[in-house]
């Protein structure tokens, strides 16, 4: 029932069950505030954000009060609320002059200056002065990992860490410790916290106590550009702020996106930026005499337009890689087309996942946001926690709020939340799909079920068949299901695969896929390979084909290479990604490209005028016309495109008898998933202390 | 003063048995099951009409209170008894718990079907050793005589579990004490929700302090009337007065509310140390409510409404006499030391607040300080009073506001004579 309420005169209703502070929000009264958040639950312990109720003996914490819990008025008045009376004024001021006592005046010298909460409302609602003369408190600093650097002299205790920690990332390693004036935000022995989402207490610490270490003293934060551009760590892609200051990107930051990542980041996302600075491959290579030399644009390009029409069509192969935006593997796709290439692949770790059998047959089709309303989620042959983190956390908020049931086929590990092991591979997917499980039970009945298949699954030599199985256990579940619903979820690890299959990177019939072109190149079959980006194929079984590598950083396929391409990274050039539950947005060029590196679409129209095919377009908005033409849904960005979902009867058809082989998960060192990954100190660092932590048992060894 | 036969607690100083058959012999346990009988409303009306406040300090009427609970929930009752007595100068609890457990057991069984609840826990202060052992004793006879438990003679399934904290005083707090109850940090919680709404374990409950259940079964056998006859109107019954400090034999008596000061200390604990004038001041009330002069103390009467318009309150009744030899400022300094110390920590005025006036507090000990600070401090304790989560910040300013309302001339003077002294030895460096 909505309640009226009179906030500094103003009469508003609102609904029930919305906080004081909410109220007094919408009411246009500006609320102060260090613990309250809206992501996590309510403290109420800086008491920043003390109003004046009428008839109330004290000032009240508005951020801990619904509407509903005020007294009614006696007559059946509405409440009245007042946010600047002298009282209030006079008791902000008097909590902030406590908050300050004890914080270090250090904000010439603290990372947090110029977005600092603590700074903002001191100038705000503090007094001129200070009127302590005792001596400050002084705190140790604490060691909370690579990733958080600690001043806890500043902390002011609002414990939005702890709860962060606690509620969101699912790893209970901060805590308050001690009492009163010697509390201390700790993580209790002192051990580096490995949360692959750890970071964003960063972003939470309303001071300067919990800053981003690496950035530590290298920028200020209004020396920087923003740009609001999308994540390719994984597939989820998250919507980020890209910080720089003249070439170069400080820091990467969230954006909030209720329907992707709300307004978290993983570690990865957050730290890989390092990565875009080391090992970059400036200019053009080629191999001489068995070295790699330097070379000018126009004779890597000549070389290698050399090579594709000296070569039949059928003998010469490509393969995109996990990074690669729409742009570029639709003139990828283009030019080999033109070329007569049907030896083509956008599906570098060999998935079976076709798009002939519809959208719905490889995406994620409940969407994101349908987590937050799932009442049964079956995960097969994936770990969320280390192949989309944020995905996860969204899980395990939807776990924490009661009535979610989960049930993993595949490999065990800790995924933040309970579950129901039922078993490691296709025979108790199995026993699934014929009802022989409880689990089977549970999956009837409820309402909004989710079954989300992961990589582990679609990966492998016989994932068609395993995929049919779980086309079978998610169509079983849609019978109960809500009408609207769907059941069948695809949760992909590479940010370019989406767009890859939209576009149709496939085998043309009688055409290699990836598996195909890797044992045609070992066998002496295939004489050229174009690696768009595609590092995480097995480069030691190429024998002597000759490889073309077009991309960012010296990683596996330019040590393999014999003609390097220098690419633009994602930070580098816009362009356009489909997220794996088939949401097409857009990065933004934040910086250029070092070097003589060019952006990856310009590359492959310069070499198609030399081999005589040339591309159609002149201009990224001449090409997005003609992408818009092949995949329509594209042009509409942050949107998901209507599905048909007869993919899953697709899937259901292909059929065949799976292997007793146990589901494996596809990745396994989380911070070393790609080329940019691969090249950060940072990343590499926290790899490291991953296994040093589960080699001395201090992590589940199933992590 | 209170008649024998109006005493409730006959072996507050344990000179008899302790044991059931001695609480027998004493009218414990007697005729519960008729009492039981008359329904959970008439239980709760009586208490209502003994006009019974809770004995915690807060003063809080304990019928209304228990009214609250709500009368057809899925979820179970909870009854919660505080027994972490832990405020400087209170010592009645324990004195209950070893001397006269039965009738608390009766009493937590009795407001326990009241609120229909089935299960009731009892909190001991973490250096409650012997006071634990002893009650867990009297629990033990209590359940072998089927007094309390599972189908036991008064039919009303009730199990009371006895828990140890570990001995911080912010675990009296009402929802801290739930929150260490269910095994967390000793934190208090947001209120509302209120605990009778969402207590222990998020379910009904209602924390009472020892003495008010106590005292329950007492009121129902001899009826409200008698309770609310005696004592003063709104102050109603009986009460266990702890008297400690300079005086010839501090005591815990019991006697009716609204007893003058003066005779509750002359006649009970020997009289002041050096004779009444002797007298400096008195915390009515244990340490957190603020000090009253010698000048008030021959009127003034014991009870909660009185003593509330003498800026002070009744608290749990412990009554700290401090004599002429006192020096005021540095024992309110301790209790400001003892606040700081026990501050959670959870809330920003506390925290800050309490170590800043114990800081300031012991500067003026030695009047290093100057004197406008004494306003300074009279305004951080302002700023802590009422914007803490729990009362702990209220209880840390009070006494500071007492001090400076009744003795800001000592301060002064202290600061003067610092200053002079200071003033000497530059005349004399010169």
């Amino acid at each position: 029932m909505p309640k009226k309420l009179i906030v500094d005169g103003n009469e508003i209703e609102v609904e029930d069950g919305v906080t004081l502070l909410q109220a007094c929000e919408m009411a246009g009264a500006e609320i102060p505030r260090f613990c309250y958040h809206e992501r996590l639950s309510i403290a109420g312990n800086c008491r920043m954000c003390l109003v004046e109720v009428e008839g109330a003996p004290k000032p009240v914490a508005s951020c801990a009060q619904t509407v509903n819990d005020l007294r009614p008025n006696r007559d059946g008045s509405p409440n009245v609320v007042h946010t600047t009376t002298p009282t209030v004024k006079k008791a902000r001021e008097g909590v902030m002059e406590f908050l300050l006592i004890n914080h270090p005046l250090d904000c010439p010298i603290c990372d947090q200056g110029g977005e600092c909460d603590l700074q903002d409302q001191a100038m705000a609602y503090g007094i001129g002065g200070s009127r302590y003369q005792e001596n400050k408190r002084a705190v140790e600093d604490k060691y909370i990992g690579p990733l958080i650097k600690t001043i806890m002299t500043r902390c002011i205790h609002c414990t939005r860490c702890v709860r962060y920690m606690t509620e969101i990332a699912g790893v209970e390693e901060l805590g308050l410790a001690g009492r009163g004036e010697d509390a201390e935000i700790t993580t209790y022995l002192e051990n580096g916290i490995l949360s692959e989402m750890s970071a964003n207490v960063i972003d939470l610490c309303p001071v300067g106590a919990l800053t981003h270490r690496p950035w530590a003293h290298h920028a200020r934060p209004w020396e920087l550009k923003n740009t609001e551009s999308i994540d390719v760590m994984d597939a989820l892609g998250s919507n980020i702020r890209v910080d720089t200051r003249g070439s170069e990107v400080m820091r990467i930051l969230p954006r909030n996106n209720d329907a992707v990542n709300e307004e978290w980041i993983s570690d990865k996302t957050r730290h890989v930026c390092d990565g875009l600075k080391t090992q970059r491959l400036d200019q053009p290579y080629v191999r001489k005499d068995g070295r790699l030399v330097p070379a000018s644009w126009d004779e890597a390009l000549g070389i290698v337009a050399e090579k594709l029409t000296a070569t039949k069509p059928d003998r010469i192969g490509a393969i995109a890689g996990d990074l690669s935006g729409a742009e570029e593997m639709f003139a990828l796709k283009k030019l080999l087309g033109d070329l007569g290439v049907g030896n083509i692949d956008c599906r570098a770790a060999n998935e079976a996942l076709d798009p002939a059998l519809g959208r719905s047959s490889y995406l994620f089709n409940s969407t994101v946001e349908a987590i937050d309303n799932a009442d049964a989620i079956l995960l097969i042959g994936t770990n969320p926690r280390l192949e989309s983190p944020v995905l996860n956390s969204r899980i395990r908020k939807r776990w924490r709020a009661g009535g979610l049931s989960v049930g993993v086929v595949g490999e065990q590990a800790d995924l933040t939340y309970a579950y129901e092991y039922i078993g490691a591979g296709p025979g108790d997917l199995s026993k699934l799909a014929n009802g022989d499980h409880m689990f089977a039970g549970v999956l009837r009945q409820a309402k909004t079920p989710l079954v989300i298949v992961g990589s582990g699954a679609y990966s492998r030599d016989d994932a068609p068949a395993v995929l049919a199985l779980a086309a079978k256990v998610a169509a079983a579940a849609s019978q109960g299901a809500d009408a609207g619903h769907a059941v069948f979820n695809v949760l992909h690890t590479a940010a370019a695969r989406v767009a890859g299959l939209d576009l149709g990177l496939i085998p043309a019939d009688n055409g290699l896929d990836t598996a195909g072109m890797t044992s045609a190149a070992a066998s002496g079959n295939l004489e050229v390979l174009y690696l768009l980006g595609a590092d995480e194929i097995d480069m030691s079984a190429l024998g002597s084909t000759f490889v073309i590598y077009q991309g960012t950083h010296g990683d596996a396929g330019a040590h393999r290479a014999d003609v390097i391409l220098p690419g633009s990274a994602y930070t580098e050039q816009s362009a356009i990604y489909v997220n794996t539950e088939g949401r097409s947005q857009m990065t933004q060029k934040a910086v250029f490209a070092p070097g003589d590196a060019k952006e990856d679409w310009a590359i492959l129209r310069a070499l198609s005028a030399l081999v005589d095919k040339q591309l159609p377009f002149d201009s990224l908005p001449a090409l997005r016309a003609e992408l818009f033409k092949a995949a329509p849904h594209m042009q509409h960005i942050d949107e998901i495109a209507e599905v048909s979902d007869d993919g899953l009867a697709g899937l259901e058809r292909r059929g065949g008898s799976p292997s007793n082989a146990p589901f494996v998960n596809q990745i396994t060192n989380f911070y070393l998933t790609n080329p940019i990954a691969r090249a950060s100190a940072i990343m590499a660092e926290l790899s490291e202390l991953k296994a040093q932590k589960q080699a001395t048992g201090q992590l589940h060894a199933a992590e | 003063m209170l008649a024998d036969q109006d005493r409730i607690f006959k072996n507050v100083y344990g000179f008899q048995d302790w044991g059931l058959k001695g609480a027998r012999a004493r009218g414990a346990w007697d005729g519960t099951k008729g009492l039981i009988d008359k329904g959970h409303d008439w239980i709760i009306d009586q208490v209502k009409e003994s006009g019974l406040r809770g004995r915690g300090g807060a003063g809080f009427p304990t019928g209304l209170k228990w009214s609250f609970m709500p009368k057809s929930d899925p979820r179970p009752s909870y009854l919660v008894i505080n027994a972490d007595e832990s405020e400087p100068g209170s010592c009645k609890d324990r004195e209950i718990c070893r001397h006269d457990p039965h009738l608390l057991i009766e009493g937590a069984l009795l407001a326990s079907f009241a609120m229909r609840a089935h299960t009731c826990y009892i909190y001991f202060r973490g250096e409650f050793i012997r006071e634990r052992e002893r009650f867990q004793a009297a629990v033990d006879q209590a359940y072998e005589a089927k007094l309390i438990g599972k189908n036991n003679v008064h039919g009303w399934d009730f199990d009371l579990y006895v828990h140890h904290g570990a001995g911080a005083y912010i675990c009296g707090e009402e929802t801290a004490l739930l929150e260490s109850l269910e095994g967390k940090k000793g934190q208090p919680r947001l209120k509302p929700p209120f605990p009778a709404g969402c207590g222990l374990y998020g379910a009904p409950t209602t924390v009472n302090n020892v003495e008010s259940i106590a005292v329950v079964p007492d009121i129902l056998r001899r009826g409200a009337t008698w309770f609310s006859s005696l004592g003063k109107p709104n102050n109603t019954g009986t009460k266990l007065f702890q008297i400690s400090g300079h005086v010839e034999q501090p005591c815990v008596v019991e006697e009716e509310m609204g007893i003058p000061m003066r005779e509750l200390i002359e006649k009970h604990a020997g009289g002041v140390r050096g004779g009444w004038d002797n007298l400096k001041a008195v915390i009515p009330g244990g340490s957190s409510v603020p000090c009253i002069p010698h000048t008030e103390c021959a009127e003034i009467t014991m009870d909660f409404d009185a003593l509330s318009a003498a800026k002070s309150g009744l608290g749990t009744a412990a009554v700290i006499v401090m004599d002429q030899s006192t020096d005021m400022i540095k024992a309110i300094s301790r209790i400001a030391y003892f606040y700081k110390h026990e501050s959670c920590g959870q809330c920003t005025p506390c925290r800050e607040g309490t170590g800043w006036m114990w800081r300031v507090m012991e500067r003026l000990v030695k009047g290093e300080a100057e004197k406008r600070e004494i306003d300074l401090l009279w305004d951080v304790t302002k700023q802590v009073e009422g914007h803490t989560i729990c009362a702990l910040g209220d209880a840390a300013a009070w006494p500071i506001q007492g001090l400076i309302r009744h003795y800001r001339h000592e301060i002064e003077a202290r600061i003067d004579a610092r200053q002079a002294k200071v003033g000497e030895y530059i005349e004399a460096a010169e």
